[in-house]
């Protein structure tokens, strides 16, 4: 900067409540100065470190990892870490929670709701061989090309920005929502994955991916590229093949086999003891 | 789950038309919304009055004056519109719902790809599709005859 | 019932409404510019016209393929949306007969009517 430029500032609107306090959020304003770089998140720091250290929110990793802090930022639900206020276009910057989930406290929503509807469609490998799963003796195998068919939708970071983007969700809390149901994806694609019939018992009722119009915001908002609209179309045709008796279900990937011909290298040390 | 002791934030039937500044897949859904519940009423009031041709030629002619003058050229034409739009849309929607057009997944690298983008080209040509069905009708309406 | 079913079923009747309504469509609305299945000429409401197609056992028949499916195909649709204003219980089971109730006597009603109108067709009681 200059010496003779005005230092800019930024004017920030952000949404407060109180549970304790009088009933319904209000907007409070502050303004802070610029610095170039500032993320939403940043300047959130700047308002609490320097003028109102009430202000709540969640955040943790400040670097689009860890998903704790997503938020209503001017129009669209994002990653307050991960937006630049260069990018935004406006000196103003509108900060809410997340819509479509309960506020706890000033930015902070209730994502339990997400988090049910997440687990009632089994993220995990779910498969029969229960005492290899638990104690493994070696890898499943998994090609690189079969991996890609699920690596999109594993990338999710939970940030809840698609659920609050989501029309449907907007009024039915019956609905999975995006991410639970990409996440469903995910698993019911991963070869080494045979829940599919155990997954299907939630996914075709109204918890399922019918409810889904493909209006694409949660792909739209998704900072992190999982795209769960396509991965949620994706889920559709494999439920409308089973039902059409077209699904040809493949058992599970098996253990790769140990090679009994190979000779240890003497140069090798053993590994050490297991620690856990 | 614990009871929740938050503030109720859903967007209700709000959020299905405005939940803050959306793309052009969320105008296609409340429009497709919006014409199936125009048909399905038109529907509705069509099957009631075509039924009188089951009573004659009196009987029909007597419901299809009910019906004429240039309000209800006007109101058959937005049906023909509504139809247009919600068939195309529709025929796209009933194809990228089973998983064609979506695209294969792919390594998320910046600037994201996503279904929207795959689907981009073919809401184009769809939309042009309808826009010269309203054409085409729209002369068929009013010009033609 | 299963939403993986009747979806299925959904999808499956728009494609069918697709070709039957897009024709119905075309006979209706495009028949100045295409002019099909318009025999005696004028207006495709005209009564000739009317009882012309009555005559067709395939317009007799492909009405009331068309009524049920595509009654099915928007009354689901209804109930999808209904469905997600989050009714309660009660008002779910009240909503989903009331549609399978409304549906029935709209089907009924027009099966009726298509039926009679290819009797009186038939019986040529033309005027
Ligand atoms: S799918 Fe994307 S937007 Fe949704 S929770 Fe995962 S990372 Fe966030
Ligand atoms: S703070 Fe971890 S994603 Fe933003």
């Amino acid at each position: 900067m200059t010496a003779d430029s005005k230092p800019k500032t930024v004017l920030y609107r952000v949404l407060r409540f109180e549970p304790e306090g009088s009933s319904n959020p209000r907007w409070q304003e502050y303004t802070i100065p610029y610095t170039s770089g500032l993320t939403v998140l940043d300047g959130l720091w700047v308002i609490k470190e320097g003028v109102d250290p009430s202000l709540v929110w969640r955040s943790s990793c400040r670097m689009g990892i860890c998903g704790s802090c997503g938020m209503f930022i001017n129009g669209l639900p994002r990653l307050s870490c991960n937006t630049q206020i260069s990018e935004l276009g406006s000196s103003t910057v509108e900060v809410a929670p997340l819509p479509n989930f309960d506020i706890l406290r000033d930015l902070v929503p209730d994502l339990g709701p997400m988090f049910d509807h997440h687990q009632a469609l089994s993220p995990f490998i779910l498969r029969p061989d229960r005492e290899e799963l638990e104690k493994p003796t070696a890898e499943y195998y998994q090609s690189s090309a079969e991996m890609e068919r699920y690596l999109q939708f594993s990338y999710c970071i939970k940030c809840a920005s698609c659920i609050a983007a989501c029309p449907t969700v907007a009024t039915d809390p019956v609905y999975s929502g995006p991410m639970p149901l990409a996440q469903a994806q995910r698993y019911n694609t991963d070869t080494r994955d045979d829940g599919f019939d155990i997954r299907k018992l939630a996914l075709r009722g109204p918890q399922g991916p019918w409810r889904c119009h493909f209006a694409g915001e949660c792909s739209r908002v998704c900072p992190k590229g999982v795209d769960p609209a396509k991965a949620i179309q994706l889920l559709r045709r494999d439920l409308v093949a089973d039902y059409l008796r077209l699904r040809r279900p493949t058992p599970p990937a098996a253990v790769v086999e140990k090679p009994d011909d190979i000779a240890r290298r003497p140069d090798i040390p053993e590994a050490p003891p297991a620690t856990v | 789950m614990l009871e929740s002791r938050g503030h109720p934030n859903r967007l209700g039937m709000r959020g299905w038309l405005f939940g803050g500044r959306w793309g052009p897949d969320r105008y296609l859904y409340s429009l497709h919304r919006i014409t199936g519940l125009g048909l399905l009423l038109y529907f509705a009031m069509h099957i009631i009055l075509t039924s009188s041709r089951a009573l004659g030629q009196g009987a029909w002619e007597e419901s299809m004056a009910r019906v004429s003058g240039p309000l209800f050229v006007i109101g058959e034409y937005l049906v023909f519109v509504a139809f247009a739009f919600h068939a195309i849309n529709g025929l796209r929607l009933a194809l990228a719902e089973v998983g064609f057009g979506v695209g294969k997944p792919i390594e998320p690298i910046y600037p994201y790809r996503t279904a929207l983008d795959e689907q981009r080209p073919i809401v184009v040509v769809a939309m042009i599709l309808v826009a010269l069905l309203i054409v085409v009708g729209g002369l068929d309406f009013f010009v033609w005859h | 019932m299963q939403d993986q079913k009747l979806w299925t079923w959904h999808l499956a009747a728009g494609l069918v409404i697709l070709v039957l309504l897009g024709l119905h469509m075309a006979i209706m609305h495009l028949d100045a510019a295409l002019g099909i299945f318009n025999p005696s000429g004028g207006h495709p409401i005209d009564w000739a016209n009317v009882v012309a197609r009555g005559q067709t056992l395939f317009f007799s028949v492909t009405y009331v393929l068309l009524l049920g499916v595509a009654l099915f195909h928007g009354l689901y649709g209804l109930r999808n949306i209904l469905l997600e204003l989050a009714p309660g219980p009660g008002l779910k089971t009240a909503i989903s007969w009331l549609l399978i109730i409304t549906g029935v006597a709209l089907f009924v009603l027009g099966t009726w009517a298509a039926w009679k109108a290819h009797q009186v067709a038939l019986g040529g009681v033309l005027v």
